[in-house]
């Protein structure tokens, strides 16, 4: 192949069309609070995680919407359930990523 | 013998005010440029936030007002003011000596065409929430496809637009989309549905609730982010992009039919009554009340009123309590109480 | 799609072009990347149209090049453009015509500029006037060329020795449509048929037999952007805009492109090489690639100029196919031949991009 010095870059585009939602869909069924997530960020803000390792609950659902790979994020969690103290829909965050953390293994 | 009160318009702020008018003891006459009383609700198919039906609501007020004069297919030509009060002119040769109008014209609802990139009018599956509402009372139509397995509305199509002339919120379309993405996820259970919008505009009561339904219940996927384009593809389905701004890139997605909520402008219509009867129009092109507290039903001049969308964009609820408290200062102006 | 829907937009977007009397400037670019099609122009509109087109070698660059590579102040672009109106005034014209498009839309924006600040117009004058004592009148039309192509395509089609009609099938030809950015998305009013669903090359492809073919990525960009390219290490962006282009337009057949931009032909056609080296992937039919025309070289294929005259030898993309296709006769031998008859040498043929 001939070297131009330049490639084609990769697209950031998130294509809905092709993104895997299959594990959000099974978050879903066995947490269906997922469902109901704002994306205010209250969980993000107060995350002990967040300023250190760029866990942020957050972006975890919407990451699982659009069908990427949100394992490293998890690793950061502590578990600490301050999330679930802030969430104005009430949704059991902490429950939510040890589920998620289940259907990963 | 009853007074006479010009009412301009028959939406349901005009057939609740002059309702409210019969029973204070007045004589309404509602002037409507259409072939039909309910303006654009009687369009509508069902309402938020109970889905209670347009037509029965339209209905009701018209059994409200069987003793009302109306005059359909008719416009105002001129008004006169007159020593005490007005003359209204009729374009079906009617004039009217009133000492009190109520001006209910409503508002127009913008013409989606005219944002190009969305290509109302020239792709064959985009239509507009007035489509859909036409389309939910039985109206078929081949822009909307027999099975669609995936459905975007877009938010704010002419609404917090200041290019487009409109800067203002229309208030009922982020309520509406969630309405109608329920109602075709109702009809369509595998479809997917993405409503796309810059703010979720929730106000009013139970508006939360459904939103929370419109997530839990049947996982329609709000993403914030305008829709920027359309296009059209081999299969003519729509390929829509816009940017997820809660993830910071830009998405696509393909869609069998686009909905897109077109907001309130002001109805063009109204500069000249303006005009006749010295009105003021406020800066959004909508009429200007004498304040926008306790001043919303009077305009700048004695004896001429106002109620619902007339002074800007607004809610059933909100258009029918303007109308009674239109009728009750007409009957304190009537009365010099 | 509802054509009717776009006939309505293109009845909005209108635009008034006088029909003779034209000062004619050309690109900087142009006559290295298509090197026949300015001459091709001059020669169409003088010799077959008959009319008056008039040009001076005193032209120079407008500017826009330097001032969307951000090389240049857009007061020193103005001070340029100003001379080239006082040339224009001084030639006795009044419609000012441009062949590149980043160049019209940089008198588009000037003009529209100086429309709002007035003063700033008045000190470009004094500027123009310390520098060469010069001074001039503003153009009462502007227009590209590919608006005069479009204004003549029926006079055009009506000499039309060839047609956009496939010889075999007798099918109209599959062609796409690209527009420079700008060319009218920076002022949609400006643009025959507007931005969003322009006219002015589908007017011609419609008058000169063709079939017009939208594709969802019509409207983006070819990515060339000036200062990207120009920095070698950016060019993969620049070549990933063609690409989703190409990628967009796949499925649907499309036999040639026509383009109204310097840059955008230019890229459309050499990036095919690059990505067939890449990826290993052609967009046309066995292994070679979609031509890519300028509306001139369309235009003298369309009245029977021969293809090597139009400079076609210097297309990455082969266009014999599309001749063949449409029933232009040409001389195979006579590719790399120059004006003078003599050889210019062959490039180096690609590994994956079928030319001859």
């Amino acid at each position: 192949m001939t070297d131009f010095g330049f490639k084609l870059s990769k697209s950031a585009t998130l294509d809905l069309d092709k993104a895997d939602t299959g594990l959000y869909e099974r978050l879903c069924s066995l947490e269906p609070d997922a469902r109901i997530c704002m994306n205010c960020g209250s969980c993000s803000a107060t995350c002990t995680a967040a300023p250190f390792s760029g866990m942020s609950l957050r972006k975890v659902i919407l990451g699982l919407q659009r069908g990427q790979d949100v394992r490293p994020m998890l690793q950061g969690c502590m578990l600490c359930g301050k999330c679930s103290m802030v969430c104005p829909r009430g949704i059991n965050t902490r429950h939510l990523l040890l589920t998620l953390c289940r259907i990963y293994d | 013998m009853k007074e006479n009160v010009v009412v301009i318009g028959g939406g349901v702020a005009g057939m609740e005010a002059a309702r409210q008018l019969l029973l204070l003891g007045y004589n309404p006459i509602v002037v409507e440029q259409q072939d039909h009383l309910g303006g654009h609700v009687a369009q509508w198919n069902c309402l938020f936030p109970d889905m209670a039906s347009a037509g029965d609501l339209v209905r009701n007020l018209g059994d409200g007002i069987t003793d009302a004069n109306i005059f359909l297919e008719t416009r105002v030509t001129f008004v006169n003011r007159l020593q005490e009060g007005y003359l209204v002119m009729l374009s079906n040769g009617v004039n009217i000596a009133c000492r009190a109008i109520l001006v209910a014209t409503g508002f127009k609802l913008f013409d989606a065409a005219r944002k190009e990139e969305y290509g109302y009018g020239v792709y064959d599956h985009v239509v507009t929430n007035a489509d859909l509402e036409s389309w939910f009372n039985g109206n078929t139509s081949d822009r909307f496809p027999e099975a669609p397995r995936s459905i975007g509305f877009v938010h704010c199509v002419g609404s917090r637009d200041l290019k487009a002339g409109n800067s203002q919120c229309s208030k009922v379309c982020c309520i509406t989309a969630v309405k109608q993405a329920i109602e075709m996820k109702e009809r369509f259970p595998d479809a997917r549905v993405f409503c796309f919008y810059m703010d979720l505009r929730l106000f009013g009561k139970k508006y939360e609730d459904f939103y929370i339904r419109a997530q839990q219940e049947f996982g329609i996927q709000f993403i914030r982010g305008r829709v920027s384009e359309v296009g059209e593809t081999l299969d003519g389905r729509l390929q829509v992009k816009a940017e997820d701004t809660l993830s910071g890139k830009p998405l696509k997605v393909q869609l069998d039919l686009l909905v897109l909520m077109a907001g309130m402008s002001c109805n063009p219509d109204v500069a000249d009554l303006a005009r006749m009867a010295r009105l003021d129009i406020d800066s959004d092109g909508f009429l200007r009340s004498r304040d926008n507290l306790g001043g919303i039903n009077a305009s700048n001049r004695p004896g001429i009123f106002y109620a619902g969308a007339c002074t800007g964009a607004k809610t059933v609820p909100e258009v029918l309590a303007e109308a009674r408290s239109a009728a009750l200062a007409i009957h304190r102006y009537m009365t010099g109480r | 799609m509802i054509y009717e829907g776009k006939q309505k937009i293109w009845k909005d977007y209108q635009k008034e072009i006088p029909d003779d009397h034209w000062y004619y400037v050309r690109s900087c670019i142009r006559q290295n990347f298509f090197p026949a099609s300015e001459r091709k122009f001059t020669d169409i509109t003088q010799q077959m149209l008959g009319k008056d087109v008039y040009e001076t070698p005193y032209h120079t660059t407008c500017g826009g090049i330097a001032y969307h590579c951000d090389a240049i102040p857009q007061e020193t672009v103005m001070t340029i453009v100003a001379r080239q109106f006082a040339l224009m005034t001084e030639a006795g014209y009044e419609n000012y015509v441009p062949s590149c498009v980043t160049s019209f839309g940089n008198y588009v924006e000037i003009l529209e500029t100086w429309h709002e600040f007035p003063e700033l117009e008045t000190r470009i004058r004094e500027q123009l006037w310390k520098a060469c004592r010069r001074e001039f009148k503003k153009p009462k039309y502007l227009a590209h060329t590919s608006d005069l192509i479009y204004h003549w395509r029926n006079e055009i089609a009506e000499k039309a020795r060839v047609r956009l009609i496939d010889k075999e099938t007798g099918e109209p030809v599959r062609m796409a449509e690209h527009i420079g950015c700008h060319y009218a998305k920076m002022f949609p009013s400006k643009g025959i048929g507007g931005a969003e669903y322009p006219y002015v090359l589908a007017g011609m492809i419609e008058s000169w037999g063709g079939q017009v073919v939208d594709y969802p990525e019509r409207r983006h960009c070819c990515g060339y952007g000036f200062r990207q390219y120009h920095m070698k290490a950016n060019r993969g962006y620049c070549v990933s805009n063609t690409h989703k282009k190409f990628e967009s337009m796949e499925p649907y057949g499309i036999q040639a492109i026509l383009t109204n931009c310097p840059g955008c032909c230019y890229f459309m056609d050499r990036w095919q090489y690059v990505i067939a080296e890449q990826t290993g992937k052609t967009y046309g039919k066995d292994g070679f690639g979609i031509p890519v025309f300028t509306y001139e070289e369309l235009a003298g294929l369309v009245l029977g100029y021969d293809p090597w005259d139009l400079g076609l030898q210097l297309h990455q993309v082969a266009v014999e196919p599309f001749l063949d296709r449409i029933g232009v006769e040409y001389d195979p031998k006579a590719k790399y031949l120059g004006l003078n008859r003599e050889d210019i040498l062959r490039p180096e043929l690609p590994t994956n991009l079928k030319c001859f």
